[in-house]
């Protein structure tokens, strides 16, 4: 039963690295925005908020879909970043963590958000009275404050990219050893005669892992509130 | 000191209220006395830079940081003043050692352990340093907020009712480490309360706010008995 077979293996070590690389990119992302919907009045501000959560909201076979039409090789922006800077998204792994990301970000901002609205400004207004410019004040007072929520924010959106099947498959195919991540190969293992038992390896594996997951973000969560309670 | 201190004259508009206030200082303590709603924290903030007035000028010492004239404001971290609010604003996320060396690291002065053991003693916080700040008492908490902006350096020490927080007895105690500031450090002060036995003990000129305007100033005996 617990014979994990190569493939298996490279499936799981995929959704690892596609699901890092997708929380990694999008933490400095997702700050900044949360920062944004958190202190900042512009026109425009609900429309931001709108297109952030459409991920949300949309099948992920069309969210997918937009990331083919405009990332692929011959889209937009796909075409711009292959033509100049050589980066390809379309069938690679590197475009199944670009859609993990992109699916994970509103549960990734959200966190974040909410923790930077419940600092108390005033700790940042005595900062700049000892010397902070305002930068400083960033990365000493706000940062640090809101570190709850960012690793709240980060492991959220971390699970939810490894769990990721809908997006990443419409947008870089099932292609073993390149894009299939554990659910993409559960989907194949199910279709397959005798598929049966390795698909419910995966299945418990990926059920661990986003258990672990859990576990991980309520010990960080509880730690860092210790913290920002002054305790 | 060969000019004052602190020259002021400024108006702001807050809500219904108009505040106007010109005066000058150079007693070591400026007490702003008046009751809760007169503008006195509004000067307050304005001095420290964290409100703009809507016209007028603030000068500390030889630098003027607000001219409205030639739309001039000094932004509060550049402004080398001393904030001590009401209610402490410690970093919670710091412990107090990290607190006190916060306007050091900010200002990048060079470590300097005879003024850091000078302010210890004269605010008995030394043996508060490894705590955090969700485990110290009221009066601690000031304290330790108090030689937080000494430790930076400052030009000028703000503080907007220190004492307001606290229960009598705690009153009590912060108010001879205040005294003892006042006349050892050589840091001048302006110093916001409501009560007049605190002000008097502390201030050499007075100035008493009521709607937004100055309605009084010159030595304690302008105080009210």
């Amino acid at each position: 039963m617990f014979d994990i077979s190569p493939e298996e293996w490279t499936a799981i070590e995929l959704s690892l690295r596609v699901a890092v690389v997708a929380t990694l990119v999008s933490t400095p992302i997702g700050i900044a925005v949360a920062w944004v919907l958190a202190r900042r009045d512009f026109w425009g501000k609900a429309m931001l908020d709108a297109v952030i959560h459409l991920p949300l909201v949309l099948p992920p076979v069309v969210t997918g879909y937009l990331l083919l039409l405009s990332f692929g090789r011959k889209g937009p922006i796909g075409g711009f970043l292959d033509q100049y800077l050589g980066i390809v998204f379309s069938f690679r792994w590197t475009g199944a963590a670009l859609a993990c990301g992109v699916m994970s970000f509103p549960l990734l901002v959200r966190p974040m958000r909410l923790s930077i609205e419940a600092i108390d400004r005033r700790l940042e207004q005595a900062a700049g009275t000892l010397g902070a410019a305002p930068w400083q004040v960033f990365l000493t007072v706000t940062l640090p404050l809101a570190m709850p929520g960012i690793l709240a924010g980060m492991i959220l959106g971390f699970a939810k990219a490894l769990g990721e099947f809908g997006a990443t498959i419409t947008f870089v195919s099932n292609i073993p050893g390149e894009t299939q991540t554990i659910s993409s190969a559960i989907y194949s293992l199910i279709q397959t005669p005798d598929g049966d038992l390795p698909a419910l390896r995966l299945v418990i594996i990926s059920a661990i892992m986003a258990i672990g997951a859990l576990i991980a973000s309520e010990f960080f969560a509880r730690r860092a509130q210790r913290r920002v309670h002054g305790l | 000191m060969g000019c004052d201190m602190l020259s002021i004259d400024v108006t702001k508009q807050l809500g219904a209220l108009k505040l106007e206030a010109a005066f000058q200082s150079d007693s070591p303590v400026t007490g702003l006395f008046g009751p809760s709603g007169a503008g006195k924290s509004s000067i307050i903030n304005m001095i420290a830079g964290l409100s703009k007035p809507d016209r007028g000028t603030i000068v500390i010492g030889d630098e003027t940081v607000d001219d409205t004239a030639s739309g001039l404001h000094v932004p509060p971290h550049r402004r080398r003043i001393g904030y001590v609010f009401q209610d402490a604003r410690l970093f919670p996320h710091r412990s107090v050692a990290q607190n006190l060396d916060y306007g050091r690291r900010m200002n990048k002065l060079a470590p300097d352990a005879a003024h850091l053991q000078r302010i210890l003693d004269l605010l008995d916080i030394g043996h508060l340093q490894s705590r955090r700040p969700g485990q110290l008492s009221g009066g601690e908490r000031q304290r330790v907020a108090l030689g937080r902006a000494l430790l930076s350096r400052p030009r000028l020490l703000l503080l907007d009712e220190p004492l307001g927080s606290l229960d009598q007895d705690r009153k009590a105690e912060i108010l001879p480490y205040l005294e003892r500031l006042r006349d050892e450090e050589h840091i001048p002060m302006v110093y916001v309360s409501h009560d007049p036995d605190e002000t008097r003990r502390l201030a050499g000129h007075v100035v008493m706010l009521k709607h937004g305007r100055i309605v009084a100033q010159g030595g304690p005996e302008v105080l009210p008995a």
